[in-house]
């Protein structure tokens, strides 16, 4: 009967450790919903906030997270996409290949703290470019760059090498084959490493709290650049903790959610369509 | 039995499991047809026949290995020693006990030699050690490959050789102490000389078990089988006496696969 | 071309020279300073004091109790949650669960730090009838969560790679498929499993803006005593975040010396990752 019993008990820790799982993700997502949801009103989405007349709006953090998210994608992407084409079509040396994977895989492990650390001595002060989202972006590019490369490197991988062989073999240049053959059958891996990227940057706050700040100014795109600006998470941060706005700061949390959730899907339905091609 | 199929021509024998009409389906696929079979004790069964003639499923059925497949669905009696293995009373980690299988790819677990054939016995509640230690021994010596390992029992398992680890494979399926052995294709991924040695092993081990194996290589069939059973899309075509199946078949479709004019 | 490539792949490489470089260059000063054993050993956090005091030993116990004891929450829900996953879970359950720890992985620092806020913390002021729930304790919850989606995404993968034919052996010799999983699968899996362990481990080490949202951030020293669990603490990514805006001089060194502490803390667990990556790997 010990045979049972040793079998009885794992049972219940599995079945335990599911449920409360679930019951957690579930409870989590509806309490913040719940809470948060009905915080959200017009007036909040659309203006800025100002001490004078009491009025709270987050329209700039909301303009500041797409900026945010647009310029660091401008720029991570070619970088990124670059070094997988390297990694997979270039790279002969095994051990430059090895030391730039290790190197990757430290980066992806550097706790965003640091980042922002980093982020702040190096382009706010030596680069002189102040506390700004420009300075925020850029740490950011450095962040994701090992994203963006290692799932366009597996996409890459999936390009059978016939495409390539057939190239070759119509006597096209490296380059050639490479542009007009192997980027555009790995469309999909770029498009998932997009969407990896959003989520991070979305989600992400220590790395900006000491490089793009916590200024809620209405700018356009590129004054918005060069000055300090909070983004969603760092004006949370901000209302929550220094604040005590908590109905303002529930209701950025509902959106952050909601938009988190989007970007699971849309990562699925991409992660989806890239293992389809695979098989 | 109401098919012709099963029925014995020759000499007669004790028999330890009896299949009477047997049907199976996957989802809507039938893929075992009205079989009928007795699987004689101390004798070595071998199943023949072409790709998907359901010669595996079969053996699968003979220790509910077929449970696990999704979808599947099963009509008609498997006796083992008198009683049915698909009544809800049957213990099936009992029945797996006492009907042992070894696989098409050697599939030792990824621990020490000396685990890999304990694993069984801790399983069925042995823990003292000087008992485990002795069914190890036993087991390994049974499928002779105790010289090769008994210097390295605690090394792990998958450092040995593919015919070393299936014969690894046999003693862990004997340290349980089975009354019957189904084999499914045991040398398909083996070199000629470990194949020879696997089917030595065979031969030595039908004096303590009752073996049922399936094979591609009618040769093998041929070398060490008391009776040979012969499936053709999920049909058992002919069951009988090795050598007078191989001599003289009765059934056209036998004739024609046994002298290879198809499969 | 080939040039313009070598040099994006090497970029990599560059950012983290650049790291290493900017911590160390701008970490070793303050130590150098206060003296490395009085840094790294002192009790005493008092940096804005009159005579102050720099010692970030209650910084670095809090980041290892912290980190311990959301493992210690973690690792078994985790790790039993993969193994249902992994084993047992029919394909809609499997697809709704592992949806549901993605989502884990994807909510924001931030959004767990609120909630902790206004939730946990309070909580645990009632529970244990404390003037404020805002202590290691709380912090300890809110890693606990924000550890799983590491440890189950990790150990399901490896879970799933277990070959199909060890189970198959397992059950032909009369084992049930709980003791299939547990004695065959994890076994076989262990070395991803580790691996989603210290992945989790580094999560929580370099956790920041939700730890400083539920902590108190007073800088204590830790107790493993009765009671330490309910007091306020400051861990080390905590210290470098909540006095960086308003530091100068050697208060702001000593900052950068936490992070260059922090960082090697980090290197430490990718070597440790990397290790056991390479020994399952090697098999």
């Amino acid at each position: 009967m010990k045979r049972s019993a040793y079998t009885k008990v794992l049972k219940t820790a599995m079945f335990a450790s599911v449920a409360l799982v679930a019951v957690l993700v579930v409870a989590f997502v509806f309490y913040v919903l719940a809470i948060g949801v009905p915080n959200i009103s017009w007036n909040l989405l659309s203006t800025k906030p100002s001490y004078l007349s009491g009025n709270i709006g987050i329209l700039p953090d909301i303009l500041n997270t797409v900026y945010m998210i647009v310029t660091t994608l401008v720029v991570v992407l070619p970088f990124g996409v670059a070094a997988a084409v390297y990694l997979t079509e270039y790279a002969k040396n095994k051990r430059v290949v090895n030391a730039i994977e290790y190197a990757a895989e430290t980066l992806s492990g550097v706790p965003s703290i640091v980042y922002g650390l980093v982020g702040m001595l190096f382009f706010c002060q030596f680069l002189g470019m102040k506390t700004s989202l420009l300075a925020g972006s850029l740490t950011l590019v450095i962040m994701n760059l090992p994203t963006v490369m290692r799932t366009t490197q597996e996409s890459l991988k999936t390009v059978p090498q016939s495409y390539r062989e057939g190239a070759f073999g119509l006597g096209a240049g490296k380059w050639r084959v490479i542009r007009t053959v192997v980027l555009p059958s790995c469309v999909d891996g770029i498009v998932t490493s997009c969407i990896l990227s959003c989520g991070r940057i979305l989600g992400e706050s220590a790395a900006l709290l000491f490089t793009a700040g916590f200024a809620h100014s209405l700018n356009g795109y590129f004054k918005a650049l060069h000055n300090a600006g909070a983004t969603l998470t760092i004006a949370l941060y901000f209302y929550a903790k220094d604040q005590g706005e908590f109905e303002v700061a529930y209701a950025i949390a509902a959106i952050l959610l909601v938009l988190a959730l989007i970007i699971n899907l849309a990562a699925n339905l991409a992660g989806r369509r890239l293992r389809e091609r695979r098989k | 039995m109401n098919s012709i199929n099963g029925e014995k021509m020759e000499d007669t024998y004790k028999s330890i499991i009896q299949v009477d009409d047997l049907s199976l389906w996957y989802g809507q696929n039938q893929a075992l047809h009205n079989v009928c079979m007795d699987i004689g004790e101390g004798r070595i069964t071998a199943l023949i026949g072409p790709s998907g003639c359901g010669k595996s499923t079969f053996l699968k059925t003979l220790n509910r290995m077929n449970d696990l497949v999704q979808g599947v669905r099963i009509q008609g009696t498997v006796s083992f020693e008198g009683q049915d293995i698909y009544s809800p009373q049957t213990d099936v980690s009992e029945l797996r006990r006492r009907i042992g299988m070894v696989f098409q790819k050697p599939n030792p677990f990824p621990m020490s030699i000396y685990d890999n054939v304990a694993y069984g016995p801790r399983t069925h509640g042995t823990k003292a050690k000087a008992r485990l230690d002795e069914i190890v021994e036993s087991s390994l010596r049974a499928s002779a490959i105790w010289d090769e390992v008994k210097d390295r029992l605690k090394s792990n398992a998958l450092g040995l050789s593919g015919g070393q680890q299936q014969r690894l494979c046999i003693a862990r399926a004997l340290a349980v102490r089975p009354k019957v052995l189904l084999m499914d294709e045991p040398t398909s991924a083996l070199d000629p000389i470990s194949t020879s040695r696997i089917e030595e092993l065979a031969l030595q081990l039908k004096n303590d078990y009752s073996i049922v194996i399936v094979t591609h290589n009618m040769q093998q069939a041929v070398r060490i089988s008391d009776d040979t059973a012969f499936f053709l899309l999920g049909e058992l075509v002919e069951f009988g006496d090795t050598e007078r199946m191989f001599s003289q078949p009765t059934d056209k479709r036998t004739e024609d696969y046994i002298t290879g004019r198809f499969g | 071309m080939h040039g313009v490539f070598l040099a994006c792949g090497l970029l990599t490489i560059g950012f983290v020279l650049l790291i290493t470089v900017y911590l160390v260059v701008s970490g070793i000063p303050a130590i150098h300073r206060i003296g490395f054993f009085k840094f790294m050993f002192g009790t005493k956090w008092a940096s804005t004091a009159a005579e102050p005091s720099f010692g970030i030993l209650p910084f670095i116990l809090t980041s290892i109790y912290g980190t311990a004891g959301a493992m210690l929450l973690g690792i078994p829900l985790g790790f039993f949650t993969a193994v249902y996953i992994s084993k047992f879970a029919p394909k809609a359950v499997r697809n709704v669960l592992m949806g549901a720890v993605e989502l884990l992985a994807g909510i924001p620092s931030v959004v767990y730090g609120l909630v902790g806020m206004l939730v946990i913390v309070p909580g645990i002021r009632t529970v244990f009838g404390l003037p404020d729930g805002a202590s290691l304790l709380a912090a300890i919850i809110v890693l606990s969560i924000m550890v799983l989606p590491s440890i189950v995404k990790v150990s399901v993968n490896a879970l799933d790679a277990v070959p199909r034919e060890y189970e198959d052996a397992s059950l032909a010799l009369g084992a049930n498929e709980v003791e299939t999983a547990f004695r065959v699968a994890v076994p076989a899996a262990r070395s991803g499993i580790a691996a989603s362990v210290v992945m989790g481990v580094g999560r929580a080490i370099g956790e920041a803006m939700a730890v400083m949202m539920v902590s108190g951030n007073v800088a204590n020293m830790p107790l493993l005593s009765k009671g330490g669990l309910f007091e306020s603490v400051r861990f080390l990514t905590t210290a470098v975040a909540s006095e960086m805006a308003y530091s100068a001089g050697l208060q702001r060194q000593a900052l950068f010396s936490i992070a260059l502490v922090l960082y090697l803390f980090i290197l430490l667990v990718n070597a440790i990752l990397n290790s056991i990556l390479k020994k399952g790997g090697g098999k």
